[in-house]
Protein backbone atom coordinates (compact mmCIF):
# COMPACT_ATOMS: atom_id res chain seq x y z
CA UNK A 1 0.00 0.00 0.00
CA UNK A 2 1.22 3.63 -0.81
CA UNK A 3 2.54 5.28 2.08
CA UNK A 4 2.61 8.68 2.89
CA UNK A 5 5.80 11.08 2.08
CA UNK A 6 6.53 14.38 3.05
CA UNK A 7 9.06 16.90 3.18
CA UNK A 8 9.07 18.02 6.71
CA UNK A 9 11.52 18.92 9.62
CA UNK A 10 10.57 18.44 13.46
CA UNK A 11 6.96 16.90 13.32
CA UNK A 12 6.68 18.88 17.17
CA UNK A 13 7.06 22.12 15.14
CA UNK A 14 5.48 22.39 12.04
CA UNK A 15 2.58 25.29 12.98
CA UNK A 16 5.50 27.28 13.80
CA UNK A 17 7.83 26.62 10.93
CA UNK A 18 4.01 27.65 8.81
CA UNK A 19 4.19 30.40 11.04
CA UNK A 20 8.00 31.23 10.36
CA UNK A 21 7.37 30.73 6.43
CA UNK A 22 4.25 33.20 6.54
CA UNK A 23 6.59 36.12 8.24
CA UNK A 24 8.86 35.79 5.63
CA UNK A 25 6.50 35.82 2.58
CA UNK A 26 4.59 38.48 3.89
CA UNK A 27 8.07 40.75 4.15
CA UNK A 28 7.14 43.01 6.87
CA UNK A 29 3.82 43.08 6.74
CA UNK A 30 3.38 40.39 9.29
CA UNK A 31 4.05 40.35 12.98
CA UNK A 32 3.95 36.79 15.41
CA UNK A 33 3.59 36.32 18.75
CA UNK A 34 6.05 33.42 18.55
CA UNK A 35 4.98 31.89 22.32
CA UNK A 36 2.15 31.93 21.05
CA UNK A 37 1.84 30.86 17.91
CA UNK A 38 -0.43 33.65 16.55
CA UNK A 39 0.00 35.99 13.51
CA UNK A 40 -1.55 39.53 13.23
CA UNK A 41 -1.15 42.20 9.88
CA UNK A 42 0.38 45.63 10.62
CA UNK A 43 -1.90 47.46 8.48
CA UNK A 44 -4.53 47.70 11.37
CA UNK A 45 -6.06 51.04 12.21
CA UNK A 46 -6.98 52.53 15.59
CA UNK A 47 -10.69 53.10 14.45
CA UNK A 48 -11.70 49.45 13.21
CA UNK A 49 -13.28 46.34 14.83
CA UNK A 50 -10.55 43.93 14.27
CA UNK A 51 -11.75 40.44 12.49
CA UNK A 52 -9.74 37.57 13.96
CA UNK A 53 -9.80 33.63 12.73
CA UNK A 54 -8.14 30.56 13.53
CA UNK A 55 -8.23 26.91 12.57
CA UNK A 56 -6.21 23.78 12.36
CA UNK A 57 -3.23 24.26 10.25
CA UNK A 58 -2.67 21.69 6.93
CA UNK A 59 -5.55 24.02 4.98
CA UNK A 60 -2.84 26.66 3.92
CA UNK A 61 -2.97 29.39 2.78
CA UNK A 62 -6.40 28.92 4.92
CA UNK A 63 -6.37 30.57 7.26
CA UNK A 64 -3.66 32.89 8.74
CA UNK A 65 -2.48 33.60 4.46
CA UNK A 66 -5.65 35.63 4.59
CA UNK A 67 -4.52 38.48 7.21
CA UNK A 68 -3.93 41.70 5.66
CA UNK A 69 -5.34 44.62 3.82
CA UNK A 70 -8.88 44.16 2.84
CA UNK A 71 -8.92 40.61 4.53
CA UNK A 72 -8.39 39.35 8.64
CA UNK A 73 -6.61 41.05 11.33
CA UNK A 74 -5.60 38.03 13.14
CA UNK A 75 -5.08 34.66 12.99
CA UNK A 76 -4.05 32.02 15.68
CA UNK A 77 -2.49 28.46 14.06
CA UNK A 78 -3.54 25.34 15.47
CA UNK A 79 -1.66 21.75 15.40
CA UNK A 80 -2.77 20.29 11.77
CA UNK A 81 -6.15 19.73 11.72
CA UNK A 82 -6.71 20.87 15.07
CA UNK A 83 -8.32 24.59 16.79
CA UNK A 84 -5.70 26.43 18.35
CA UNK A 85 -6.34 26.86 22.23
CA UNK A 86 -7.66 29.69 24.12
CA UNK A 87 -4.52 31.54 25.12
CA UNK A 88 -3.48 31.88 21.84
CA UNK A 89 -6.53 33.37 20.50
CA UNK A 90 -6.63 35.71 23.82
CA UNK A 91 -3.08 36.75 23.42
CA UNK A 92 -3.63 37.97 19.98
CA UNK A 93 -6.95 39.36 20.59
CA UNK A 94 -5.70 41.64 22.94
CA UNK A 95 -2.41 42.37 21.27
CA UNK A 96 -4.90 44.32 18.43
CA UNK A 97 -8.17 45.07 19.80
CA UNK A 98 -8.76 48.61 19.52
CA UNK A 99 -12.04 49.28 21.58
CA UNK A 100 -14.00 48.94 19.30
CA UNK A 101 -14.71 45.35 19.24
CA UNK A 102 -13.78 41.88 17.59
CA UNK A 103 -15.57 39.46 15.45
CA UNK A 104 -14.19 35.95 15.34
CA UNK A 105 -15.29 34.59 12.56
CA UNK A 106 -14.08 30.99 11.88
CA UNK A 107 -15.06 27.34 10.33
CA UNK A 108 -17.87 25.31 12.42
CA UNK A 109 -16.29 22.43 13.76
CA UNK A 110 -16.29 21.28 17.58
CA UNK A 111 -12.98 22.07 18.98
CA UNK A 112 -12.62 25.42 17.09
CA UNK A 113 -15.96 26.52 18.65
CA UNK A 114 -15.32 25.51 21.83
CA UNK A 115 -11.83 26.95 22.02
CA UNK A 116 -13.19 30.23 20.56
CA UNK A 117 -16.38 30.35 23.20
CA UNK A 118 -13.87 29.88 26.47
CA UNK A 119 -11.74 32.84 25.14
CA UNK A 120 -14.67 35.27 24.51
CA UNK A 121 -15.93 34.47 28.53
CA UNK A 122 -12.18 35.12 29.39
CA UNK A 123 -11.91 38.48 27.00
CA UNK A 124 -15.20 39.57 28.35
CA UNK A 125 -14.24 39.73 31.41
CA UNK A 126 -11.77 42.20 30.39
CA UNK A 127 -14.53 44.34 28.39
CA UNK A 128 -12.98 43.31 25.21
CA UNK A 129 -16.56 42.98 23.31
CA UNK A 130 -16.70 40.33 20.69
CA UNK A 131 -19.42 38.25 18.60
CA UNK A 132 -18.84 35.06 16.69
CA UNK A 133 -19.79 33.73 13.34
CA UNK A 134 -18.66 30.36 11.87
CA UNK A 135 -18.80 29.44 8.58
CA UNK A 136 -21.35 27.09 7.17
CA UNK A 137 -21.00 26.85 3.80
CA UNK A 138 -19.71 22.99 2.76
CA UNK A 139 -23.34 21.56 1.59
CA UNK A 140 -22.32 18.09 1.77
CA UNK A 141 -21.51 18.31 6.13
CA UNK A 142 -25.50 18.30 6.66
CA UNK A 143 -28.74 18.81 5.18
CA UNK A 144 -30.31 21.95 4.99
CA UNK A 145 -32.58 22.05 7.76
CA UNK A 146 -29.82 21.48 9.84
CA UNK A 147 -27.72 24.49 8.53
CA UNK A 148 -26.07 25.51 11.64
CA UNK A 149 -24.71 21.87 12.05
CA UNK A 150 -22.81 22.50 8.42
CA UNK A 151 -18.79 22.77 8.57
CA UNK A 152 -16.80 25.43 7.26
CA UNK A 153 -14.78 24.85 4.36
CA UNK A 154 -13.15 27.06 1.04
CA UNK A 155 -15.88 29.70 1.07
CA UNK A 156 -15.05 31.09 3.98
CA UNK A 157 -12.25 33.63 2.09
CA UNK A 158 -15.66 35.27 0.62
CA UNK A 159 -16.34 35.60 4.25
CA UNK A 160 -12.71 37.19 5.10
CA UNK A 161 -12.90 39.32 1.54
CA UNK A 162 -16.61 40.81 3.34
CA UNK A 163 -15.13 41.32 6.53
CA UNK A 164 -12.32 42.75 6.08
CA UNK A 165 -13.63 45.22 3.08
CA UNK A 166 -16.15 46.13 5.63
CA UNK A 167 -14.43 46.51 8.88
CA UNK A 168 -10.75 47.92 7.39
CA UNK A 169 -12.34 49.70 4.56
CA UNK A 170 -15.69 51.11 5.49
CA UNK A 171 -15.39 51.14 8.98
CA UNK A 172 -18.35 49.13 9.93
CA UNK A 173 -19.31 49.10 13.63
CA UNK A 174 -19.33 45.63 15.35
CA UNK A 175 -23.34 45.24 14.85
CA UNK A 176 -23.26 46.10 11.46
CA UNK A 177 -19.98 44.20 10.29
CA UNK A 178 -21.93 41.23 12.55
CA UNK A 179 -24.67 42.01 10.38
CA UNK A 180 -22.88 41.85 6.89
CA UNK A 181 -20.79 39.35 7.23
CA UNK A 182 -23.88 36.88 8.66
CA UNK A 183 -25.66 37.89 5.84
CA UNK A 184 -22.46 36.76 3.54
CA UNK A 185 -22.78 33.16 5.26
CA UNK A 186 -26.08 32.15 4.31
CA UNK A 187 -25.02 33.51 0.43
CA UNK A 188 -22.30 30.60 0.09
CA UNK A 189 -22.44 27.32 -0.95
CA UNK A 190 -19.56 25.02 -1.19
CA UNK A 191 -18.89 21.33 -2.31
CA UNK A 192 -15.56 19.31 -2.63
CA UNK A 193 -14.82 16.17 -4.47
CA UNK A 194 -11.57 13.98 -3.08
CA UNK A 195 -9.93 10.95 -5.53
CA UNK A 196 -6.89 10.60 -2.82
CA UNK A 197 -6.81 10.81 0.87
CA UNK A 198 -4.22 12.67 3.13
CA UNK A 199 -2.35 12.06 6.23
CA UNK A 200 -1.36 14.23 9.45
CA UNK A 201 2.45 14.44 9.61
CA UNK A 202 2.76 12.11 12.82
CA UNK A 203 0.88 9.61 10.97
CA UNK A 204 2.35 6.11 8.43
CA UNK A 205 -0.66 5.70 7.10
CA UNK A 206 -3.60 8.39 4.99
CA UNK A 207 -6.46 9.39 7.02
CA UNK A 208 -8.55 7.70 4.22
CA UNK A 209 -8.68 5.63 1.06
CA UNK A 210 -9.87 5.36 -2.34
CA UNK A 211 -9.52 2.80 -4.53
CA UNK A 212 -8.02 3.15 -7.89
CA UNK A 213 -11.09 3.64 -9.46
CA UNK A 214 -12.77 5.50 -7.05
CA UNK A 215 -14.14 9.01 -6.11
CA UNK A 216 -15.74 10.28 -3.02
CA UNK A 217 -18.63 13.56 -3.63
CA UNK A 218 -18.77 15.79 -0.81
CA UNK A 219 -15.44 14.93 1.18
CA UNK A 220 -14.92 17.33 4.12
CA UNK A 221 -11.26 19.45 4.59
CA UNK A 222 -10.15 16.87 7.16
CA UNK A 223 -11.32 13.95 5.59
CA UNK A 224 -14.38 13.84 6.34
CA UNK A 225 -16.46 11.05 5.05
CA UNK A 226 -18.68 12.50 1.75
CA UNK A 227 -21.94 12.11 0.39
CA UNK A 228 -20.79 8.97 -1.29
CA UNK A 229 -18.05 7.12 -3.31
CA UNK A 230 -18.80 6.26 -7.01
CA UNK A 231 -16.53 4.73 -9.98
CA UNK A 232 -14.29 7.75 -11.65
CA UNK A 233 -16.17 9.29 -14.60
CA UNK A 234 -15.66 12.46 -16.39
CA UNK A 235 -14.65 16.09 -15.04
CA UNK A 236 -17.95 17.03 -16.89
CA UNK A 237 -19.84 14.50 -14.97
CA UNK A 238 -18.92 15.15 -11.67
CA UNK A 239 -18.98 19.33 -12.14
CA UNK A 240 -22.54 18.87 -13.52
CA UNK A 241 -24.02 17.18 -10.31
CA UNK A 242 -21.88 19.68 -8.16
CA UNK A 243 -23.67 22.83 -9.86
CA UNK A 244 -26.56 20.82 -9.89
CA UNK A 245 -26.12 20.28 -5.72
CA UNK A 246 -25.33 23.98 -5.30
CA UNK A 247 -27.88 25.67 -7.06
CA UNK A 248 -30.54 23.57 -5.77
CA UNK A 249 -29.23 24.31 -1.84
CA UNK A 250 -29.47 27.84 -1.87
CA UNK A 251 -31.31 28.20 -3.99
CA UNK A 252 -28.81 29.79 -7.03
CA UNK A 253 -31.21 31.51 -10.03
CA UNK A 254 -31.53 32.99 -13.16
CA UNK A 255 -29.71 36.38 -13.28
CA UNK A 256 -28.39 35.63 -9.86
CA UNK A 257 -24.66 37.56 -9.40
CA UNK A 258 -22.26 34.70 -7.89
CA UNK A 259 -18.53 34.89 -7.22
CA UNK A 260 -17.24 31.38 -8.42
CA UNK A 261 -14.03 29.94 -6.35
CA UNK A 262 -12.37 26.61 -7.83
CA UNK A 263 -10.56 25.13 -5.17
CA UNK A 264 -7.47 22.64 -5.21
CA UNK A 265 -7.43 21.17 -1.79
CA UNK A 266 -3.83 20.25 -2.26
CA UNK A 267 -2.79 17.51 -5.18
CA UNK A 268 -4.99 17.95 -7.98
CA UNK A 269 -3.11 19.27 -11.14
CA UNK A 270 -4.38 22.56 -12.58
CA UNK A 271 -4.86 20.94 -15.80
CA UNK A 272 -7.56 19.23 -14.24
CA UNK A 273 -8.23 22.31 -12.25
CA UNK A 274 -8.85 24.35 -15.41
CA UNK A 275 -10.82 21.91 -17.16
CA UNK A 276 -13.41 21.96 -13.95
CA UNK A 277 -13.40 25.52 -14.66
CA UNK A 278 -14.23 25.93 -18.23
CA UNK A 279 -17.24 23.50 -16.95
CA UNK A 280 -18.13 25.44 -14.06
CA UNK A 281 -18.51 28.18 -16.37
CA UNK A 282 -20.31 26.50 -19.16
CA UNK A 283 -23.09 24.84 -16.33
CA UNK A 284 -23.69 28.60 -14.75
CA UNK A 285 -24.21 30.21 -18.46
CA UNK A 286 -26.55 27.42 -18.82
CA UNK A 287 -28.65 28.93 -15.72
CA UNK A 288 -28.46 32.14 -16.51
CA UNK A 289 -26.15 32.97 -13.57
CA UNK A 290 -23.71 36.23 -13.72
CA UNK A 291 -20.09 35.22 -13.04
CA UNK A 292 -19.33 38.68 -10.94
CA UNK A 293 -15.56 37.01 -10.84
CA UNK A 294 -14.13 33.50 -11.10
CA UNK A 295 -11.29 32.24 -8.42
CA UNK A 296 -9.07 28.90 -9.26
CA UNK A 297 -6.54 27.82 -7.22
CA UNK A 298 -5.26 26.73 -3.88
CA UNK A 299 -6.73 28.70 -1.21
CA UNK A 300 -7.99 25.86 0.84
CA UNK A 301 -6.53 23.06 1.06
CA UNK A 302 -6.54 19.74 3.05
CA UNK A 303 -2.53 18.80 3.34
CA UNK A 304 -1.78 16.28 -0.14
CA UNK A 305 -5.66 15.55 -0.49
CA UNK A 306 -6.20 14.94 -4.09
CA UNK A 307 -9.19 16.83 -5.21
CA UNK A 308 -10.84 20.02 -5.48
CA UNK A 309 -14.25 22.15 -4.24
CA UNK A 310 -16.62 24.54 -6.08
CA UNK A 311 -17.87 27.56 -4.04
CA UNK A 312 -20.81 30.03 -5.15
CA UNK A 313 -21.35 33.10 -3.18
CA UNK A 314 -24.42 34.89 -4.11
CA UNK A 315 -23.85 39.14 -4.27
CA UNK A 316 -26.50 41.87 -3.46
CA UNK A 317 -25.52 45.52 -3.82
CA UNK A 318 -23.67 45.91 -0.07
CA UNK A 319 -22.10 42.67 -0.89
CA UNK A 320 -20.99 43.34 -4.27
CA UNK A 321 -19.35 46.71 -3.59
CA UNK A 322 -17.63 45.27 -0.27
CA UNK A 323 -16.40 42.57 -2.18
CA UNK A 324 -14.89 44.54 -5.27
CA UNK A 325 -12.92 46.83 -2.92
CA UNK A 326 -9.29 45.79 -3.16
CA UNK A 327 -7.37 42.81 -0.39
CA UNK A 328 -3.68 42.48 0.01
CA UNK A 329 -3.15 39.00 1.30
CA UNK A 330 -1.01 36.32 1.01
CA UNK A 331 -3.48 33.90 0.11
CA UNK A 332 -5.49 36.15 -2.04
CA UNK A 333 -5.09 39.62 -4.16
CA UNK A 334 -7.40 41.58 -5.47
CA UNK B 1 -4.49 11.66 50.08
CA UNK B 2 -2.63 14.77 50.67
CA UNK B 3 -1.47 17.73 48.32
CA UNK B 4 1.99 15.82 47.94
CA UNK B 5 0.36 12.44 47.53
CA UNK B 6 -1.91 13.92 44.77
CA UNK B 7 0.15 15.77 42.86
CA UNK B 8 2.56 12.21 42.84
CA UNK B 9 -0.19 10.32 42.03
CA UNK B 10 -1.24 12.87 38.57
CA UNK B 11 2.74 13.23 37.90
CA UNK B 12 2.04 8.52 37.59
CA UNK B 13 -1.04 9.62 35.52
CA UNK B 14 0.06 12.16 33.13
CA UNK B 15 3.26 9.31 32.40
CA UNK B 16 0.92 6.52 32.09
CA UNK B 17 -1.08 8.76 29.54
CA UNK B 18 1.95 9.94 27.10
CA UNK B 19 2.80 6.17 26.71
CA UNK B 20 -0.96 5.17 26.17
CA UNK B 21 -0.60 7.43 23.00
CA UNK B 22 -0.17 4.75 20.25
CA UNK B 23 -3.38 2.99 21.67
CA UNK B 24 -5.71 5.96 21.56
CA UNK B 25 -4.18 6.99 18.07
CA UNK B 26 -5.43 3.80 16.48
CA UNK B 27 -8.29 4.25 18.36
CA UNK B 28 -9.03 7.05 16.85
CA UNK B 29 -7.51 6.20 12.87
CA UNK B 30 -10.68 4.16 12.73
CA UNK B 31 -13.26 6.90 14.01
CA UNK B 32 -12.05 10.42 13.91
CA UNK B 33 -8.86 12.05 12.07
CA UNK B 34 -6.02 9.78 14.39
CA UNK B 35 -4.90 12.89 16.34
CA UNK B 36 -6.28 12.50 19.60
CA UNK B 37 -4.02 10.23 21.04
CA UNK B 38 -1.43 12.50 20.00
CA UNK B 39 -3.23 15.65 21.49
CA UNK B 40 -3.30 14.07 25.15
CA UNK B 41 -0.02 12.91 24.77
CA UNK B 42 1.01 16.59 23.75
CA UNK B 43 -1.08 17.92 27.05
CA UNK B 44 -0.51 15.26 29.52
CA UNK B 45 3.22 15.65 28.61
CA UNK B 46 3.04 19.31 29.53
CA UNK B 47 1.27 18.35 32.69
CA UNK B 48 4.73 15.81 33.56
CA UNK B 49 6.89 18.99 32.83
CA UNK B 50 4.71 21.44 35.09
CA UNK B 51 4.21 18.64 37.98
CA UNK B 52 8.05 18.10 37.75
CA UNK B 53 8.82 21.60 38.29
CA UNK B 54 10.41 22.20 41.21
CA UNK B 55 8.90 25.87 41.60
CA UNK B 56 5.17 24.29 40.78
CA UNK B 57 3.22 25.49 43.83
CA UNK B 58 -0.53 24.51 44.54
CA UNK B 59 -2.51 26.15 47.37
CA UNK B 60 -4.55 22.88 48.09
CA UNK B 61 -6.05 20.22 46.19
CA UNK B 62 -8.57 22.01 44.17
CA UNK B 63 -6.12 24.50 42.92
CA UNK B 64 -3.55 21.48 41.38
CA UNK B 65 -6.16 19.71 39.45
CA UNK B 66 -7.71 23.58 38.62
CA UNK B 67 -4.11 24.01 37.24
CA UNK B 68 -3.87 20.85 35.99
CA UNK B 69 -6.78 22.06 33.83
CA UNK B 70 -5.41 24.93 32.52
CA UNK B 71 -2.41 23.08 31.63
CA UNK B 72 -4.06 20.55 29.54
CA UNK B 73 -6.49 23.28 28.32
CA UNK B 74 -3.29 25.92 26.69
CA UNK B 75 -1.18 22.98 25.16
CA UNK B 76 -3.83 20.43 23.84
CA UNK B 77 -5.86 22.73 21.73
CA UNK B 78 -8.79 21.17 19.93
CA UNK B 79 -11.89 20.36 21.28
CA UNK B 80 -10.14 17.15 23.39
CA UNK B 81 -8.19 20.14 24.93
CA UNK B 82 -11.21 22.65 25.15
CA UNK B 83 -13.19 19.61 27.07
CA UNK B 84 -10.62 17.45 29.35
CA UNK B 85 -9.12 20.90 30.72
CA UNK B 86 -12.82 22.36 31.50
CA UNK B 87 -13.39 19.20 33.32
CA UNK B 88 -10.64 19.62 35.47
CA UNK B 89 -10.84 23.68 35.46
CA UNK B 90 -14.42 23.33 36.86
CA UNK B 91 -13.94 19.63 38.72
CA UNK B 92 -11.08 21.32 40.72
CA UNK B 93 -12.60 25.02 41.71
CA UNK B 94 -15.73 22.90 43.24
CA UNK B 95 -12.91 21.30 45.95
CA UNK B 96 -11.36 24.44 46.07
CA UNK B 97 -9.61 24.39 49.87
CA UNK B 98 -10.05 20.86 49.85
CA UNK B 99 -6.68 19.61 51.92
CA UNK B 100 -7.73 15.70 52.17
CA UNK B 101 -8.83 14.04 49.09
CA UNK B 102 -11.22 11.50 49.42
CA UNK B 103 -14.34 9.37 48.09
CA UNK B 104 -16.19 12.52 48.77
CA UNK B 105 -14.00 15.23 47.08
CA UNK B 106 -13.73 12.59 44.44
CA UNK B 107 -17.64 12.38 44.10
CA UNK B 108 -17.60 16.49 43.69
CA UNK B 109 -14.72 16.61 41.22
CA UNK B 110 -16.32 14.48 39.03
CA UNK B 111 -20.09 15.54 39.19
CA UNK B 112 -19.73 19.37 38.53
CA UNK B 113 -16.61 18.52 36.41
CA UNK B 114 -19.18 16.62 34.02
CA UNK B 115 -21.72 19.49 34.58
CA UNK B 116 -18.90 22.13 33.28
CA UNK B 117 -18.52 19.62 30.40
CA UNK B 118 -21.77 19.12 29.46
CA UNK B 119 -22.35 22.94 29.22
CA UNK B 120 -19.44 23.45 27.39
CA UNK B 121 -19.92 20.92 24.58
CA UNK B 122 -23.74 20.03 25.31
CA UNK B 123 -22.91 16.14 24.99
CA UNK B 124 -25.25 13.75 26.94
CA UNK B 125 -24.71 10.24 28.16
CA UNK B 126 -24.98 8.50 24.84
CA UNK B 127 -23.80 10.37 22.63
CA UNK B 128 -20.48 8.70 22.19
CA UNK B 129 -18.37 10.93 24.01
CA UNK B 130 -16.35 10.97 27.26
CA UNK B 131 -19.20 11.75 28.60
CA UNK B 132 -20.07 8.14 28.75
CA UNK B 133 -16.88 7.97 30.88
CA UNK B 134 -17.71 10.11 33.12
CA UNK B 135 -21.25 10.42 34.02
CA UNK B 136 -20.93 6.55 34.47
CA UNK B 137 -17.83 7.42 36.76
CA UNK B 138 -19.46 9.92 38.42
CA UNK B 139 -22.81 8.42 39.28
CA UNK B 140 -21.03 5.46 41.11
CA UNK B 141 -18.74 8.20 42.70
CA UNK B 142 -22.29 9.86 44.36
CA UNK B 143 -22.78 6.56 45.55
CA UNK B 144 -19.43 5.86 47.26
CA UNK B 145 -19.15 8.60 49.15
CA UNK B 146 -18.48 7.58 52.62
CA UNK B 147 -16.29 4.81 51.76
CA UNK B 148 -13.03 4.57 51.45
CA UNK B 149 -10.83 6.17 48.84
CA UNK B 150 -8.97 2.94 47.89
CA UNK B 151 -12.46 0.89 47.98
CA UNK B 152 -13.99 3.62 45.90
CA UNK B 153 -12.18 4.29 43.18
CA UNK B 154 -11.89 1.22 42.13
CA UNK B 155 -15.31 0.88 41.23
CA UNK B 156 -15.60 4.28 39.64
CA UNK B 157 -12.62 3.20 37.04
CA UNK B 158 -14.93 0.08 36.54
CA UNK B 159 -17.72 2.30 36.15
CA UNK B 160 -15.75 4.55 33.82
CA UNK B 161 -14.45 1.50 32.09
CA UNK B 162 -17.54 0.09 31.24
CA UNK B 163 -19.01 3.55 29.52
CA UNK B 164 -16.09 3.71 27.80
CA UNK B 165 -16.65 0.32 26.06
CA UNK B 166 -20.62 0.80 25.65
CA UNK B 167 -19.54 3.68 23.22
CA UNK B 168 -18.79 0.91 20.43
CA UNK B 169 -22.48 0.32 20.43
CA UNK B 170 -23.51 4.39 19.98
CA UNK B 171 -24.25 6.02 17.10
CA UNK B 172 -21.64 9.75 17.38
CA UNK B 173 -23.45 12.83 17.02
CA UNK B 174 -20.48 15.32 17.53
CA UNK B 175 -16.63 15.55 16.14
CA UNK B 176 -15.54 14.27 12.85
CA UNK B 177 -17.03 10.80 13.76
CA UNK B 178 -20.47 12.11 13.18
CA UNK B 179 -20.10 11.69 9.46
CA UNK B 180 -19.66 8.43 9.63
CA UNK B 181 -23.29 7.76 11.69
CA UNK B 182 -24.26 4.35 11.65
CA UNK B 183 -20.86 3.43 10.40
CA UNK B 184 -20.02 4.32 13.77
CA UNK B 185 -20.69 1.38 15.42
CA UNK B 186 -18.46 -1.28 16.79
CA UNK B 187 -15.89 1.46 17.74
CA UNK B 188 -15.13 2.67 21.11
CA UNK B 189 -14.98 6.85 21.47
CA UNK B 190 -11.16 7.53 21.79
CA UNK B 191 -12.35 10.27 24.37
CA UNK B 192 -14.07 8.31 26.52
CA UNK B 193 -11.41 5.36 26.63
CA UNK B 194 -9.24 8.18 27.44
CA UNK B 195 -11.16 9.39 30.30
CA UNK B 196 -11.38 5.57 31.35
CA UNK B 197 -7.48 5.73 31.66
CA UNK B 198 -7.28 8.68 33.14
CA UNK B 199 -9.35 7.16 36.00
CA UNK B 200 -7.80 3.76 35.87
CA UNK B 201 -4.15 5.32 36.09
CA UNK B 202 -5.29 7.38 39.62
CA UNK B 203 -6.15 4.11 40.75
CA UNK B 204 -3.46 2.44 39.82
CA UNK B 205 -1.19 4.45 41.88
CA UNK B 206 -3.24 4.69 45.02
CA UNK B 207 -3.49 1.17 45.25
CA UNK B 208 0.43 0.83 44.65
CA UNK B 209 0.97 4.10 47.01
Amino acid sequence: MRKPKKLLNDLNNVRHEVMQGLVYAYNGKLTAITDYCAVYGNHIQADQVVIISGGGSGHEPTFAGFVGQGGIDGCALGEVFTSPSPDQIIEVTRAIEKGKGVLFLYGNYSGDGMNFDISAEILAEENIVSKTIRATDDIASAPLSKIADRRGVAGIMFLYKIAGAAAQLEKYNLDDLYRVVNKANTYVRTIGVALDGCALPQSTNFNFELAADELEIGIGIHGEAGLRRQAMTSSDDIVEEMIDRLCADLPFNNNDRVCVLINNLGALSNTELLIITRKVGIELDRRGMISHDVVVGHYCTSLEMSGFSISLFKLDDELQHLYDLPCHTLGWRK
Amino acid sequence: MNLLQVREMMLFTAEKMVESEPELTALDQVIGDGDHGIGMKRGFAAIIVLLQNPNFNAIDIGDLFNQIGTKLMTSMGGASGAIFGTFFRAGGKSIAGTTDFNAETLSKLLNDGWQAVYQRGNAKPGDKTMVDALAAAAKTATELTSAKLTDALPKIVESAMQGAENTAQMIAVFGRAKNLGERSIGHKDPGSVSMAFILKYMNDYLQTA
